[in-house]
């Protein structure tokens, strides 16, 4: 686990190249630094400033090497490097509101845009005008589309939106690929078709309620879908039954990014700065609930003095034994988002979070799961 | 204990009646009162994560409308819930669409 502290501010978004060595991030406001890694230091290399309202997605193609931000300026460009130099080209999404998160499709032809408009905007580039046409996703969706995910079929999209429902769209654009094959999803995937949709997160016997989709993810194989809501709940829905939507509710402060490790297990983070490990178990459909995935190292055990009881007790109402002086994650503010490194989803041997206190925490899972004893990553 | 458990069977959600809700509310407020100190504790356990959800709901509705004694005793059974179902169980009080 190494903590890396960029700034103060808090990183919105971040990116990672393809082979690991730099990484862009948007410190909270309009520009994109991109920094170099040189040995154990993180030198900033880049400074893409283009946008005009505070950057709210980045992602970085892996194979091609482009770059693309949206921001709350209702654009979204798309860098390439050339000669050294970052040149940004203006993708026309034809909305009216922020953008909220962009991903690139699995090849990379294509990317979704979400945004507060209530809508997403897929996006593929057209050779013949030369430029990047998008195609709106408006029907179901009845607000904000707060994050995306890409089934590995390169056509199915994944969103969470604020109207408490998850959801998989077919996002199929016939000019720039071949009709995909069925999928446990569904097998006929016109453009803007809804694949599936969940209830309120957890039948919980409450109706509907549930809270905002904050982060979905898909397993590697696609089949299998997890969201984490705002009312503390990990659901994982698995492709084809239609109503197996298992959901688990989690005592802890909401989870705002989730991601696969491998294809039973998950890693979120959130509003409670360090990360938790769920286990799915396929055969049960259960979430069961694996881990705190951030214990400190057992640092001072001197006993409490007496002064120092009779202050906490002051202050605290309490004269508990432990002296927690603040927050004994490594991450000091919430986790905002969280991205595979190595391995991919089924195999995650690393992964790195980044969150609203500037810091970066790349985390090993071999060593998490040699420090952890109970902890099994299935 | 039955008794906590019969008044939290039917929880009046869906109803937009207003006076329902206030009859609910009291009866829940009743049993909550009628517990000894000592036995709250094994009234919490004997519910379940659904029953220790619901059963915040009406601690903060409970809240809202303060009489003489009810805030201690909604503040014990406060604490004690708050430790069977964690900073979870008030998210869900807060977010829930639904109210009691």
């Amino acid at each position: 686990m190494s903590l890396h502290q960029f700034l103060l501010e808090p990183i919105t978004c971040h990116a990672w190249n393809r082979d690991r060595t730099q990484i862009a991030i948007s410190p909270n406001n309009h520009e994109v630094h991109i920094y170099q890694k040189s040995g154990n230091q993180w030198v900033k290399s880049h400074e893409l400033k283009e946008h005009n309202g505070h950057i709210t997605g980045i992602d970085w193609a892996p194979k091609s090497d482009r770059i693309v931000t949206c921001g709350a300026d209702r654009n979204a460009y798309v860098w390439s490097l050339k000669d050294g130099v970052w040149k940004p080209t203006l993708v026309i999404l034809r909305i009216n509101r922020a953008a909220t998160f962009v991903k690139w499709s699995p090849l990379e032809n294509k990317f979704a845009v979400g945004s507060g408009a209530r809508l997403i905007s897929v996006c593929y580039f057209e050779s013949d005008n030369d430029w990047w046409v998008s195609k709106h996703i408006k029907k179901p969706i009845r607000s904000t589309v707060l994050s995306l995910d890409w089934h590995p079929n390169n056509v199915l999209l994944a969103a969470g939106s604020c109207d408490f429902k998850c959801r998989v769209f077919s996002a199929y654009i016939k000019e720039v690929e071949e009709k995909p094959g069925p999928t446990v999803w569904g097998s006929k995937m016109p453009f803007g078709e809804v694949m599936f949709e969940s209830g309120p997160s957890g039948a919980a016997g409450e109706g509907a309620g549930g809270g905002w989709v904050h982060g979905v993810c898909f397993s590697q194989s696609g089949n299998r879908l997890a969201w984490t809501s705002h009312d503390s709940t990990v659901a994982i829905a698995e492709g084809g039954k239609t109503s197996t939507i298992s959901s688990l509710i989690s005592e802890t402060l909401p989870l705002l990014c989730v991601s696969f490790i491998t294809e039973n297990s998950l890693v979120a983070a959130g509003h409670d700065c360090y990360p938790v490990l769920f286990v799915f178990d396929g055969a049960k459909g259960s979430v069961t609930y694996g881990g705190k995935l951030d214990v400190p190292k057992q640092t001072s055990q001197r006993g409490i003095s007496a002064r120092e009881r009779f202050q906490n007790l002051d202050r605290r109402g309490s004269s508990s034994e432990t002296t927690e002086q603040g927050l004994e994650s490594l991450h000091k503010n919430s986790i905002s988002q969280i991205s595979v490194l190595e391995g991919g989803k089924s195999k995650c041997s690393k992964f790195c979070t980044t969150g609203m206190d500037g810091g970066m925490v790349i985390w090993d899972v071999k060593s998490l799961e040699s420090s952890m004893k109970d902890l099994k990553i299935v | 204990m039955e008794a906590l458990q019969a008044v939290l069977k039917n929880p009046p959600i869906n109803t937009k009646n207003q006076k329902v809700k206030e009859r609910a509310e009291g009866l829940v407020l009743k049993v909550l009162s009628a517990f000894k100190s000592s036995d709250v504790e094994n009234g919490i356990q004997s519910l379940d994560k659904n029953g220790v959800d619901l059963l915040m709901k009406y601690i903060y509705k409970g809240f809202e409308t303060p009489s003489d004694n009810s805030s201690a005793v909604l503040l014990q059974w406060h604490e004690k819930a708050l430790s069977a179902g964690g900073v979870g169980c008030i998210l869900r009080v807060l977010t829930a669409r639904k109210t009691v």
